[in-house]
């Protein structure tokens, strides 16, 4: 991505914002049910976006294997939810949360070579929808074995992050400023590190060049003697650790709970919007769905009877689709005969 | 021997070739221009191809060869230029007029349908021409349409239920499949899934697919590529026996040079996008430009 | 020795293209016809009628509609839950709007609805490929549960949100809806009803339209090149397919559950028919039915399979340990034989032809 497309990309974000305010301002003059108030708007767009960066740390998992293996991983929110829980459960044996972090990150890295020897390996030439279904299968072993060893409860995740709200921009525009809920912030900057780091790990070291290689095409890779089971293991042991890093996250402001498996289904849309190979876009589609998630339920929301969000991201994906099919970023799909 | 009265020629030579005789213009391609983002694929190209003639298109890799069937195919729209085909002028073809229009095509890499078995990819080919329901033309524009609609509707109804004049179709067309099995030599193979084929029967199977959509127009990309030499006497018999039997006008794109010198009639040459050479064999084998270009050392 | 080919020549094409042109399957699957029809409902324990076969039925109804879409056309769909519950809730409002009203007719006319919302839902596929036309099959999903769930009118404003099924009758006082109604006679109806549009599918499958979806789902775009029009065969792909994922949803709420909710039609469901399908056999008629069976009887196997075995284990290890199980029994499916059931099937009958001889 050159700099050149950066730029119009943020541009077009930030008068995107505004616009959208202007659009929804007009639709509440005609419309009574929709109330429209600017700062009111702000802070539903950064809660959007803060909730949007905790959707791409989610969808970075999905990309990393994409990215290195063309198999989506539907076992990813599973890991997600594997890896808080032996966090948590490494906790509540006392252990001190920075530890605790470490130990679950071997765990992740145990799961994903088992993971490599167990499933993938004997399913190297299969096609996309074998590989496909054969990761909903390691999310159903992974959600029950998870919840034998570690029950079913919602765990509370302390990693030391207050909860008090805390109050910014306060200013002429905003007197009473926004509430900004810290653990979003503190996941803001922990995913503008991990893209930094992984965006580093694909382009300029060799295994980053082995990964995609290895993603392009399987038995070319093999022919220059790229050792495949190592480099998948690599991956997912990666993929692993960024669903750890997603785990705290969400389990710090959510609890560790079954449902975080279900988050899955919420970075689909996320990976659309990106495209499903780029760690960029997860990042933009997750601002994206984030904020126009919000956006939608909060203003929009009450014409209809609530609960849009269930169905919003994906409508909007859908409607991109049709435009770019491939994504924001996504590598574009030529067809040859 | 100077000078010999014309029969006693005639019985002196008997194997020279019989006269062949060509129709008017069939495809005509005008001025051509194709290119992808900042790459000129094609630049300028204008010739045609003569009813009943068998025209070859050669050219180093990369010449364009391929992009050129792909525009007459209707694949790739051309930035510049016209296709006329059957007197129709045309800025871009597209690939379904194609086929209703009488152009059939293979191509380089075996596009069959891997899942399904050698009769199945044959009867895919007669598609356009079954039909378990006509609609009766009244030539009057809205009737015409909503009578179509109700064809389809009804024919989609006698397909669900097969037995009547749905079985009738089918069997009517497998008949007609199984000449063109017949003819192609591919009996044993009718009922085995395409995908376990070897290479050179699957070229046979596609252009066996071609022949079902009893076309007027043939393309074939590189039909002979990755053939020994027996295989490529027995294909270029049967293009030879497609052309003489059944009249169709036959563009191929060939490597092989002793192929394209002994069974076209006239040839074009490619190189860089660009027409460097067009005539008969013989005139192409002696043109400078094309030797340079890359027939330097015999085959 | 016994299942040779041996001696059955075809002399004619129609012979040769018959949906069971051996013999020995012919009179079996006859046969296996007549017994299901005829014998079970006599002697099949309630428990089995009731849990067993007639969701069996119904769940191979739904599992031929999603085969059809993404087994031969090759589009991947994630929306089945969604279609059945328009199936559900179509006929529902039409038969309390129309009671006197033939049920075969309300269940065919919620079919056709179905099929319409599925062509709606489908139209992004002519754009789309692969795991993006399974997320647009997704947003279908979920905005079809919520519509149902949100707005009463489908429940008719009832008060708990849960509306049951009415009962009804077919020729005279045979009552097959609703849960008052007889098991058995649930049971031959839907036998009778699922086999003739099983018949139908395979027709298609077998027909021109049939090889259309193939061509695209095998390579769409040399499809193009022989005259198919992607988006014909793909919309009537989704057609059909919807029109009986539509019945079928129809067919859980009034003959089986007894209750129309969104509940029941959520993206669990639409997964458990793909694994159906993927398990029985893509592309395959014979496969949805085997799928589903795998699917129906897997559960009730893993839930009496501790007390078999005599190991005491509390009700939440068992369902913790059969996802476990299920996980691990699709991932060995699809390391073994990922053409699933129905291609076993098709070696089994192969060594069947050499039994007893080793080849």
């Amino acid at each position: 991505m050159n700099p050149r497309t950066l730029i119009i990309g943020i541009g077009s974000g930030l008068l995107a914002i505004p616009a959208v305010g202007f659009l929804i301002q007009g639709l509440s003059q005609l419309d009574s049910a929709i109330f429209f108030a600017w700062d009111f708007y702000a802070e539903v767009v950064v809660k959007g976006l803060l909730q949007g960066v905790m959707y791409a740390l989610v969808a970075l998992g999905f990309v990393l294997i994409f990215k290195a293996s063309s198999i989506f991983n539907f076992a990813q929110g599973a890991m997600v939810l594997f890896a808080a829980l032996a966090m948590v459960g490494f906790m509540e044996w006392g252990v001190h949360w920075i530890l605790a972090f470490l130990l679950a990150g071997v765990v992740m890295v145990l799961v994903a070579f088992l993971i490599e020897k167990v499933v993938l390996r004997p399913m190297v030439n299969q096609p996309h929808i074998i590989l496909f279904m054969a990761t909903i299968g390691i999310f159903f072993v992974l959600d029950g074995v998870g919840q034998t060893i570690w029950g079913s409860n919602v765990k509370a995740l302390d990693i030391g992050i207050s909860r008090q709200p805390i109050v910014a921009f306060q200013g002429s525009l905003l007197p009473n400023g926004m509430f900004l809920d810290p653990t979003e912030l503190v996941a803001a900057v922990v995913g503008a590190l991990m893209v930094a780091l992984l965006a580093v790990l694909f382009q300029y070291t060799k295994v980053g060049r082995a990964l995609r290689a290895v993603a392009d095409d399987h038995q070319a890779a093999l022919s220059v003697g790229i050792p495949l089971k190592t480099i998948w293991a690599i991956v997912w042991s990666v993929a692993g650790i960024v669903a750890l890093v997603a785990g705290v996250m969400w389990g710090s402001s959510l609890g560790v709970q079954f449902s975080l498996s279900l988050i899955a289904l919420k970075a689909l849309p996320v990976l659309i919007l990106g495209g499903f190979t780029s760690i960029p876009g997860a990042i933009i589609g997750g601002l994206i769905v984030g904020a126009g998630e919000q956006v939608g339920e909060v203003f929009l929301g009450p014409l209809v009877g609530g609960a849009i969000q269930d169905w919003f991201a994906y409508m909007l994906a859908m409607l991109f689709l049709l435009f770019r099919p491939q994504g924001l970023f996504g590598e574009k799909i030529i067809e040859r005969v | 021997m100077n000078q010999t009265a014309p029969s006693e020629m005639a019985e002196k030579d008997p194997k020279a070739p019989p006269e062949r005789s060509f129709g008017e213009p069939m495809l005509t391609v005008d001025n051509i221009s194709l290119s992808f983002g900042g790459v000129k694929a094609l630049t300028n190209i204008s010739f045609n191809i003569l009813e009943h003639e068998i025209r070859a298109i050669i050219g180093p890799n990369g010449a364009g060869k391929t992009s050129m069937l792909n525009v007459i195919n209707g694949f790739y729209h051309p930035q510049e230029g016209t296709i006329t085909y059957k007197g129709n002028v045309r800025r871009a073809m597209r690939p379904h007029m194609a086929a209703a229009q009488g152009i059939a095509r293979t191509f380089q890499n075996v596009a069959l349908f891997k899942g399904m078995s050698t009769l199945d990819n044959i009867m895919t080919g007669r598609l356009l021409k079954m039909h378990n329901v006509r609609a009766p033309e009244t030539g009057v524009w809205g009737l015409d349409h909503v009578l179509s609609f109700g064809a389809g509707a009804l024919d989609f109804v006698t397909q669900c239920l097969y037995w009547g004049p749905n079985e009738k179709e089918e069997i009517r067309q497998r008949t007609y499949c199984e000449e063109i099995i017949d003819f192609l030599e591919i009996q044993d193979i009718r009922k085995t899934p395409v995908g376990r084929l070897p290479y050179g029967l699957q070229k046979r199977v596609e252009l066996a697919r071609a022949l079902a959509m009893e076309p007027e127009l043939l393309l074939l990309d590189e039909p002979m590529a990755g053939m020994n030499v027996e295989e490529k006497e027995d294909m270029s018999r049967f293009v030879l026996d497609v052309n003489d039997e059944f009249g169709m006008t036959i563009a191929l794109i060939e490597h092989d040079m002793g192929v394209v010198m002994d069974i076209s009639d006239r040839v074009v040459v490619l190189d860089y996008g660009r027409k460097l050479a067009d005539g008969t064999p013989d005139e192409v084998r002696s043109d400078q430009g094309v030797i340079d270009a890359y027939l330097g050392v015999a085959h | 020795m016994f299942y040779r080919e041996a001696g059955q020549f075809k002399a004619s094409y129609a012979a040769d293209q018959a949906i069971l042109p051996i013999r020995q399957d012919k009179v079996g699957v006859l046969l296996l016809f007549a017994f299901a029809l005829v014998i079970v409902p006599f002697i099949a324990p309630l428990y089995w009628l009731n849990s067993i076969l007639i969701p069996f039925l119904i769940f191979s109804l739904a599992a031929l509609g999603l085969n059809i879409l993404t087994g031969y056309c090759g589009q991947l769909s994630l929306g089945t839950g969604g279609f059945m519950a328009c199936g559900a809730f179509f006929s529902y409002k039409l038969t309390i709007a129309f009671p006197e009203v033939n049920i075969i007719v309300v269940f065919l006319l919620a079919g056709l609805g179905t099929a319409m919302v599925g062509v709606l839902f489908g139209l992004p596929s002519l754009r789309i490929k692969g795991f993006y036309l399974a997320v647009a099959t997704l947003a279908a999903q979920f905005f079809l549960i919520w519509m149902f769930n949100k707005f009463g009118w489908w429940t008719n404003y009832s008060p708990s949100g849960v509306i049951s099924a009415p009962p009804r009758e077919v020729f005279g006082n045979v009552t097959v809806t609703g849960s008052s109604a007889p098991p058995e006679y649930k049971y031959i109806f839907l036998l009778l009803l699922v086999s003739f549009l099983a018949l139908l599918a395979k027709n298609m499958v077998r027909s021109r339209v049939g090889r259309s979806w193939m061509a695209i789902r095998d390579m769409d775009i040399a499809a193009e090149i022989i005259g198919i029009r992607p988006m014909l065969a793909k919309l009537s792909a989704f057609a059909v397919s919807s029109f009986m994922i539509g019945i079928s949803g129809a067919l859980w709420a009034f003959t089986y559950t007894g209750s129309v909710e969104a509940l029941a039609f959520d993206i669990n469901r639409s997964f458990e028919v793909l694994f159906m399908i993927i398990i029985g056999g893509l592309g395959s008629i014979m496969g949805s039915f085997m799928g589903a069976a795998f699917i129906v009887l897997l559960p009730i196997l893993l839930d009496n399979l501790p007390a078999l075995l005599g190991i005491p284990l509390s009700i939440e290890m068992v369902s913790h340990l059969r996802l476990v199980i299920f996980g691990g029994l699709i991932i060995f499916f699809l390391i073994v034989e990922p053409h699933g059931l129905a291609r076993l099937w098709q070696i089994g009958k192969e060594k069947l032809r050499l039994w007893p001889f080793p080849y």
